[in-house]
């Protein structure tokens, strides 16, 4: 079958790679080298290969490569800032959010992506940005309570710029 | 607050970040040149005779490299079993048979350049059955003329395999006949538990190779790494030092890694090609080719005086363990050893028998044998209280097992074998019944569900539970330490983290003692060549036994490191102390642990390094009160649980935060056992709810509020204080709920899970009775 050759947009680098007809997207990302991709069941249930498309969670399990031609797709890799982690992350590593860790990376996505469309989340906003994602250690109280906080970080630190301009604005 | 400096601190996970970073560490994270893809061939029958196989189609297909068969391995009866030699499960188990006894057990294996061609390579190998009546129903597995799942004649300790009876157990103290005499209320009643699966988020998988020097390596998603090793030596019949089982990253276990399920096989294959091999379960294959919880029914009769004396207790087990007998007669032994002794009655009686059934093979599973056994005991407990018009949290108090108790049953019952009694040298249950209550709001909503008329009742509902700490006298665990030029220190140990945080508690226990911070432990957890031996990571005994190990070397290398900062500082050793990362003489002076390496490696000529087992002739009990809030929808049928509170004895939280993370995990499965979780099968054994639809675990939005309260108490035989957490909060949550269940409607579910659809019957019951 004719490989083809497609154009995406990966944690900020251009990337093209040649895919298959009918090749997952989660096969394609894990071949690249983005192993926080995780392979959970492969049929859209439990979400631990969600990465961000154009923004969105979606399960990458369930779209071919192809599909994805053109777009935006952010994975864990490019969560961080370099060596600096997100809020984020560091909200779940101090509130004991990880366990065994392998559906952090969705876990971690999903509810950035809340936080980018809801600076100021409620807690059932939360849980409804978590419940794609199966976790089988966590109980899922220390996640939620990890993007919370996550949450008073990112405003607080929003916070002074705004007021740096109404501080200058006077 | 903690008088430790690092002992008893919500510290992070010391390997977090490389988890929320999705760096690579998981075994499928991980390439190899010329890697192959292993697929097992499973059965389509659940009892059949393969009367011929035939692989020339497969093996012709390009790109498949391997096809097995039984004719092509050795045959090595064993078990599956993650336990220590000798295990006290059944060898019934082959790497390839002619026989197949379950829908899903092996037929074949093959070893292909893709998944796409391996599969291809299934599909292509030929296979006649000769087709046997499959044995299905646990209550008619010993009956008369049932087909004969283990007739094999190689296979050896099942103590009846012409009556599918894998083992029996029958313990009494004192006499329940006499006790029962005794009774002036004696209630007998039967409970029923489901097949649940473990369902970790990733799945079983393993990659095997042959070394440069031709030895064999294992990386696998495992609880046991040495216990993988040694079996996969005997199965394949080749020196246990010539294989190699690393453990990296695992995505979950609760004791379904506590088995050797897919490394044998995946070896085999690599042996055969002498190119690298993975092999790793689907989802799907997962929830019927990997392991279960036993389902047990239960019949219990208890015998109380009116003042609330318990004064019998019978219980008596029927248990399943599927097509194999790994973990069956433990399991089951633990369901009386751990669950009869919460209170303290003086006549007990313990039967039980295990049969093997033509299903999904069961094994280890968080609780191990509690959970079914407290569901029982608990619900039967509450039943009494309420006919004695006794408050259920009085009566329990009244009854409870207490500190300076001696429980002689865990002796009876040990693992497999007489074990040890258990001395009391803790015990918090008291408070945690106290704080419990207080926190669900007991005394305000007890009681209030049945006299209520509308559409939604309400209700609250207690349990009590126990577990162990490790197995007495048989757990063990190494730990090994050595000092760099900085300071910092090398912990090597066999002990398994499965994303349970034990590198992290580990490291908290030999930072504390070393006096240093805890950045400066490397830890370096189970690698069968570079750590020292650990059974592994079960029984709620790596924090107790391999955090045991550690304090105990960390100890003879703080020893150590005081004889050369002795030099130093010109002192002798027992002057000092170790803190902040420095050596201290009692007049101040001191120096760092940097200047102490620099001087024993470069002057002295001296790696410091030293190492220690440690295993306890005991088990101290974690005790644990759940409290569930529920709201029953007499509509539709649904139980939902707004409030959930977990008060727990763990002895000494060396990580709160981490305790309370494996508390709360524990809830989450223990109500998807109360309400939701089974696997179903149909009449022909196959599971038709292979799938994360149609098996339900519980979401963000389905989990209640959750409160976790520890209980701190000190126990003597852990270190630093403590006794275990991991298990034990699983077993009181469907008892608990149930028990809620019943104060809001007054029906008594014995049954689990606890589904719509009986929860509408039984109400159109009480409808029409009334």
């Amino acid at each position: 079958m004719n490989e083809r050759e497609i154009h995406v947009t990966v944690n900020g680098d251009t990337r093209s790679w040649s895919v298959a007809p009918g090749e997952l997207l989660l096969d394609v990302l894990r071949r690249e080298a983005y192993w926080g991709v995780k392979r959970g069941c492969e049929t859209g249930e439990c979400g631990a290969c969600a990465v961000l498309l154009d923004g969105q969670p979606v399960n990458s399990c369930l779209m071919f490569a192809a599909q994805a031609d053109g777009r935006r797709l952010l994975t864990i890799e490019g969560v961080a800032h370099g060596d600096r982690l997100d809020p984020l992350q560091e909200a779940f590593l101090d509130h004991g959010a990880v366990q065994c860790g392998y559906c952090t990376p969705a876990m971690v996505l999903c509810t950035r992506a809340l936080l980018e469309r809801r600076a100021d989340p409620t807690e059932d906003e939360v849980r409804e940005a978590l419940s794609g994602v199966l976790c089988r250690c966590t109980g899922y109280r220390k996640p939620v309570e990890a993007v919370l906080a996550a949450a008073k970080t990112r405003s607080a630190a929003a916070k002074p710029k705004s007021a740096r301009r109404k501080g200058a604005a006077r | 607050m903690s008088q430790h400096r690092v002992v008893g601190r919500r510290v992070r996970k010391v390997d977090g970040t490389k988890l929320v970073t999705g760096r690579t560490a998981f075994t499928d994270d991980f390439e190899m040149p010329g890697m192959l893809i292993g697929k097992i061939l499973g059965s389509p029958h659940a009892h059949a005779r393969i009367t011929r196989i035939d692989t020339r189609r497969a093996k012709a297909l390009p790109g498949v490299h391997a096809v097995l068969t039984y004719q092509d391995v050795p045959r090595v009866p064993h078990t599956t079993a993650g336990q220590g030699w000798p295990e006290p499960s059944p060898y019934d188990t082959y790497l390839l048979d002619s026989k197949v006894r379950f829908v899903g057990d092996r037929v074949a294996a093959v070893a292909a350049e893709s998944r796409a061609i391996a599969e291809e390579a299934l599909r292509r190998i030929d296979v006649e059955y000769e087709v046997l009546p499959a044995v299905l129903d646990m209550e008619h597995a010993m009956d008369p003329g049932v087909a004969v799942i283990h007739d094999e004649p190689d296979s050896s300790h099942i103590l009846d395999p012409s009556r599918n009876l894998v083992g029996e157990i029958h313990k009494e103290l004192g006499s329940v006949e006499e006790g029962f005499r005794q009774a002036d209320l004696i209630l007998e009643r039967e409970y029923r538990t489901p097949r649940q699966q473990h369902a970790m988020l990733e799945p079983h998988i393993a990659i095997a190779w042959l070394d440069a020097d031709d030895r064999l390596v294992i990386r696998t998603s495992t609880q046991i790494p040495f216990h993988v090793r040694r079996q996969v030596a005997m199965i394949l019949q080749i020196p246990v030092g010539r294989i190699r089982v690393v453990k990296p990253r695992i995505g979950g276990g609760f004791g379904g890694k506590q088995e050797q399920v897919i490394d044998d096989i995946c070896a085999a294959l690599a042996l055969a090609t002498r190119r690298p091999v993975k092999l790793e379960y689907t989802r799907h294959e997962e929830f019927f080719m990997a392991r279960t919880r036993h389902p047990q029914i239960l019949k219990l009769r208890m015998g109380v005086r009116k003042d609330g004396t318990i004064v019998a207790h019978h219980m008596q087990v029927l248990a399943a363990t599927g097509a194999y007998g790994s973990h069956a007669t433990t399991v089951q032994g633990n369901t009386g050893s751990k669950v009869l002794p919460l209170y303290r009655v003086p006549n007990l009686k313990f039967d039980c028998r295990i049969v093997y059934l033509n299903t999904p093979q069961a094994g280890a599973f968080r609780g191990y044998g509690c959970p079914q056994g407290f569901f029982a005991q608990e619900s039967l407990v509450d039943e009494i209280a309420h006919e004695l018009k006794m408050d259920p949290i009085e009566f329990r108090l009244r009854n409870a097992i207490r500190k300076g108790d001696v429980d002689e049953l865990s002796a009876q019952l040990g693992e497999g074998r007489r074990g040890l009694p258990r001395v009391m040298r803790s015990c918090g249950l008291p408070q945690c019944l106290e704080q419990g209550a207080a926190a669900i709001g007991w005394k305000e909503k007890r009681g209030k569900g049945r006299r209520s008329a509308g559409r939604i009742r309400r209700g609250v509902g207690v349990a009590c539970s126990m577990q162990g700490s490790g197995i007495a006298g048989v757990d063990f665990a190494g730990a090994f330490f050595k000092l760099n030029e900085d300071g910092s220190f090398n912990l090597q140990v066999g002990a398994t983290d499965l994303g349970t945080g034990s590198d992290t508690v580990l490291a908290q226990i030999a930072a504390e003692t070393l006096g240093v911070s805890l950045d400066k432990i490397i830890i370096y957890s189970s690698d069968t060549d570079f750590t020292p031996f650990d059974v592994g990571a079960y029984a709620s005994s790596t924090t107790i036994i391999s955090g045991g190990a550690v304090k105990k070397a960390a100890e003879k290398t703080r020893d150590q490191v005081c004889c050369f900062a002795a030099k130093l500082l010109e002192t002798s050793p027992e002057e000092l102390t170790c803190r902040d990362d420095r050596v201290f003489a009692p007049d101040g002076k001191s120096v760092s642990m940097s200047e102490v390496a620099l001087f024993a490696l470069y002057k002295e000529k001296t790696q410091l390094m030293e190492g220690a087992s440690h295993f306890n002739t005991d088990s101290p009990p974690p005790f644990c009160a759940t409290f569930a809030e529920v709201e029953v929808d007499t509509e539709t049928g649904q139980v939902s649980v707004p409030h959930l509170v977990t008060a727990v004895d763990l002895g000494v939280a060396i990580n709160p935060m981490q305790a309370e993370g494996q508390a709360e995990g524990a809830v989450a499965q223990g109500l998807g056992y109360a309400l939701a979780e089974e696997l179903v099968l149909d009449d022909a054994g196959r599971v038709v709810n292979a799938n994360f639809c149609d098996y339900k675990i519980f979401t963000a939005k389905d989990m209640p509020r959750l409160t976790t309260i520890l209980v701190e108490t000190e126990e003597p035989l852990g270190p630093y204080g403590a006794k275990s957490i991991a298990e034990v909060p699983i077993n009181g949550v469907a008892p608990a709920v149930a028990n809620a269940v019943f104060d809001a409607t007054g029906i008594r579910f014995r049954t689990l899970p606890i589904r719509p659809d009986a929860v509408l019957k039984a109400l159109r019951e009480q409808r029409a009775a009334t």
